[in-house]
């Protein structure tokens, strides 16, 4: 009787229809997951595709004399003077040196178009601060060619357009074959790009003062965040009396997480800033936001972490005679560290990532330094992406995307150390 | 193990709010000058601020603030950490400059830098615009006159219904956000001007006529496009009806991509804006806070720099990243005041 009527036309019908469900389902979710995978993908493969070139950078190497025209009488000499000596000049004649026929000013302005000026200037004058004998020597440097430049032979620019479409001129192309020819133009690994500081000219402009910013503020935010938001969370799961006011500071701490960033910006400014006269774009001050922003993503992690640990190992502990602290810090808490790490590292991540707060700091700046402590201006690593996709120079994009790919790695290593903490600390016990 | 670990995090948790307790006293010496203010001077005034840090060795911050925000954070005071120097795309206003004086800051100089372009551009394939304020006037504003000098909701569907010589395609500009000055210059410099050529319009009261200048089209042929210019440079390429209103040097650094179209005859050129002849421009300000200058020496010396030879005059670094520069009277007068200012003060 059983078999018949699971045999029925009616179950076997329902029976079909109960798998196809289940293809189906197993079909959404397939398509759901290969979505993701593309548009990861697509993201990824446009990123590379744009950014790649910009490891790479073309080099001039050149020969400039140090005219002592150009310098203060040696006895005028000082760190000062030789810093505003006339280096623009050294650099054109080194260049004008390699093409002897350039006569005319505007031919000139053209062929020195071709080198990054500030690029250059600023490197003879740090080679003459550091060591004032070069002065009236013949010296080799190798410098930036212009962004203009870079983008034409990394075939950014196209060279078949029509003259006036382009911002390089048929003279200057021919110019630089010339040099390529003559070996004068190289390209590089792009150190500018991992160790110089923000600059206005893309050819000189790096990530390492908004790298620095970024770590200052994952540091202080990890500082701050941690024992802060994991002690809440301990404490509002095992110690906190279970009244109306516990269940209220829940509910907000849950809030919290969930209210727009910027808010955490507006709230640090009036704070730190305005009250306790902290200056502004300062790490310092953009930890201790984003302190603020990762707390209640950290509580609702532990406490999460906290429930999933067996109340077995508490009761336990209890009945062996532990003490209530005993108890939770001896067994609860290790046994949920790797969820309450892994609840922090993810935290953190989203900390490097956010930009929206430090615009009310004034972190969304330009620094020409690389900071060296937690209260020199410095900015972060998203503003610093940020900034430069809104530039007009064409080979802003190129080392957006870089910048990008940058960020992505770091982001990626901090997922892969939780991934690990958390596989490490499971099997340990 | 973990009790360790945890007594760690404490103590390092307690350090470092001790030495946040003691921040704002170390901080007091100023070590670096500050600057606030427009966006699109933010491009000029950190290529300053490069070459000036490269040149003294002081550190310069530069905030992008918006010329709003700029002018109310640099009004604040005259302490210490109160911003140095505002740039500005427009004319600090009356209430900024009370605000100002209010606060005890008695000593603002005005820095006028150089011009900007507004351009309306398309992509370089699509035919060559060739408008008056009066073309875009009647293409983007909400309510236009209409034969009987009615003011009626904007009829206007394609370029060509206002003026035969452009072509048949469909009113569709993108343009910059309420927020941005560059929104703000546009509609006051091209939308009111092209308002005030019309005769029916002369009638009209001038808060009506400001209603009538100021307001653009909310029926999708004016399309807010936010901030991002190189966006803005991508749509047009990919939408070759579409119009697109940016600042000039956007248009300089992609002459490959979009060109400008010509307005009152006269082509977005360098020139043509340097010489006022082309109608969409604006000028750009610096304001320094002399009250500070005794407090942050290299402050005089960052001014000047603004006004040196090497950086506004023609072919000076600040022409090669867009900036189109002053008359040379008007340049020799901006230096002439910014000296003037330091022997007053010091």
């Amino acid at each position: 009787m059983n078999v018949s009527q699971h045999m029925s036309d009616k179950a076997r019908k329902h029976l079909k229809s109960r798998y196809a469900k289940e293809r189906r389902f197993r079909f959404y979710g397939l398509s759901a997951v290969l979505f993701a995978i593309a548009s990861l993908g697509w993201l990824l493969l446009s990123l590379f595709a744009t950014g790649l070139t910009a490891f790479q950078e073309h080099y001039v190497t050149l020969e400039a004399e140090m005219t002592v025209s150009a310098f203060a009488p040696p006895d005028q000499r000082s760190v000062e003077t030789l810093r505003i000596a006339d280096y623009k000049s050294i650099v054109e004649n080194a260049i004008e040196a390699k093409f002897p026929d350039v006569r005319t000013a505007g031919e000139k302005d053209l062929l020195f178009a071709l080198i990054s000026e500030s690029g250059a200037t600023d490197h003879l004058r740090k080679r003459v601060v550091r060591n004032p004998d070069i002065i009236g020597s013949k010296i080799v440097m190798t410098v930036p060619t212009s962004d203009q430049v870079d983008q034409l032979l990394k075939g950014h620019i196209d060279r078949n357009v029509p003259e006036a479409r382009r911002q390089i001129s048929d003279q200057q192309i021919l110019w630089l074959d010339d040099l390529r020819a003559r070996g004068a133009i190289k390209k590089k690994f792009n150190s500018i790009l991992f160790f110089n500081p923000d600059s206005r000219d893309p050819e000189l402009a790096g990530i390492a003062s908004a790298a620095v910013g970024s770590v200052m503020i994952v540091i202080i935010a990890f500082i701050l965040a941690l024992p802060i938001g994991v002690g809440a969370a301990i404490y509002l799961d095992e110690f906190a009396p279970r009244n109306r006011l516990r269940d209220w500071v829940e509910i907000n701490i849950n809030n919290l997480a969930a209210v727009p960033s910027i808010i955490f910006g507006l709230l640090g400014l009036a704070v730190f800033i305005n009250i306790f006269g902290f200056q502004r774009s300062i790490p310092l001050v953009g930890g201790m936001v984003l302190a603020l922003r990762a707390f209640p993503t950290i509580v609702i992690a532990t406490r999460a972490a906290l429930r999933s640990v067996s109340p077995a190992m508490v009761d336990g502990a209890l009945s062996l005679g532990a003490s209530h602290v005993q108890a939770v810090f001896q067994q609860k808490v290790p046994q949920a560290m790797p969820g309450i790490l892994t609840g922090s590292i993810v935290s953190m991540a989203l900390v490097l990532g956010e930009t929206a707060p430090l615009l009310m700091i004034g972190m969304v700046a330009f620094v020409t330094e690389i900071p060296t402590t937690v209260t020199d201006p410095a900015t972060a690593l998203p503003v610093q992406i940020f900034l430069w996709s809104e530039s007009p120079e064409r080979a802003w994009s190129e080392r957006t995307a870089a910048a990008i790919l940058i960020l992505l790695a770091i982001l990626m290593t901090m997922n892969a150390l939780a991934i690990w903490l958390r596989s490490r600390l499971g099997k340990r016990r | 193990m973990s009790g360790r670990v945890w007594t760690f995090a404490v103590g390092a948790a307690l350090a470092l709010s001790a030495c946040a307790d003691g921040g704002p006293e170390s901080v007091e010496t100023e070590n670096s000058i500050r600057v606030v203010g427009s966006s699109t001077v933010y491009p000029f005034s950190t290529k300053v601020a490069q070459e000036f840090r490269n040149k003294t060795g002081w550190n310069v911050v530069v905030e992008s603030t918006g010329s709003g925000g700029g002018h109310r954070a640099f009004c604040e005071g005259i302490g210490p950490n109160t911003p140095d120097v505002t740039s500005s795309s427009r004319p600090q206003k009356p209430s900024e400059s009370k605000l100002c004086q209010s606060n005890g800051i008695e000593n603002v100089v005005e820095i006028k830098i150089g011009y900007d372009g507004i351009v309306v551009a398309n992509a370089i394939d699509s035919p060559s615009m060739d408008m008056n304020l009066s073309t875009l006037y009647l293409g983007l504003a909400k309510l236009v006159p209409n034969a009987n000098c009615e003011m009626v909701e904007n009829p206007y569907e394609t370029w060509n219904e206002i003026d035969p010589s452009l072509p048949d395609t469909k009113i569709e500009v993108y343009g910059p956000s309420p927020t941005s000055g560059t929104r703000d210059a546009f509609v006051e410099i091209s939308m009111e001007g092209g308002a005030k050529t019309l005769d029916c319009l002369a009638n009209l009261g001038s808060d009506d006529f400001r209603v009538a200048a100021h307001t653009l089209r909310e029926d999708g042929h004016w399309i807010d496009s936010g901030e991002n210019d190189n966006a803005l440079v991508q749509t047009l390429i990919n939408t070759p009806t579409a119009i697109g209103v940016f600042g000039y040097s956007f248009l300089d650094q992609n002459t490959d991509k979009v060109k400008g179209a010509r307005i009152n005859g006269a082509e977005p050129t360098f020139e043509n804006i340097a010489t006022g002849h082309y109608p969409v421009a604006r000028s750009l300000y610096v304001y320094v806070k002399g009250d500070k200058m005794g407090s942050v020496p290299g402050l005089h010396d960052f001014a000047m720099e603004f006004v040196s030879d090497e950086a506004s005059a023609p072919g000076g670094y600040l022409e090669k990243i867009g900036l189109v520069p002053l008359m040379p009277s008007e340049r020799l007068d901006m230096r002439e005041a910014v000296a003037h200012l330091s022997a007053s003060n010091l």
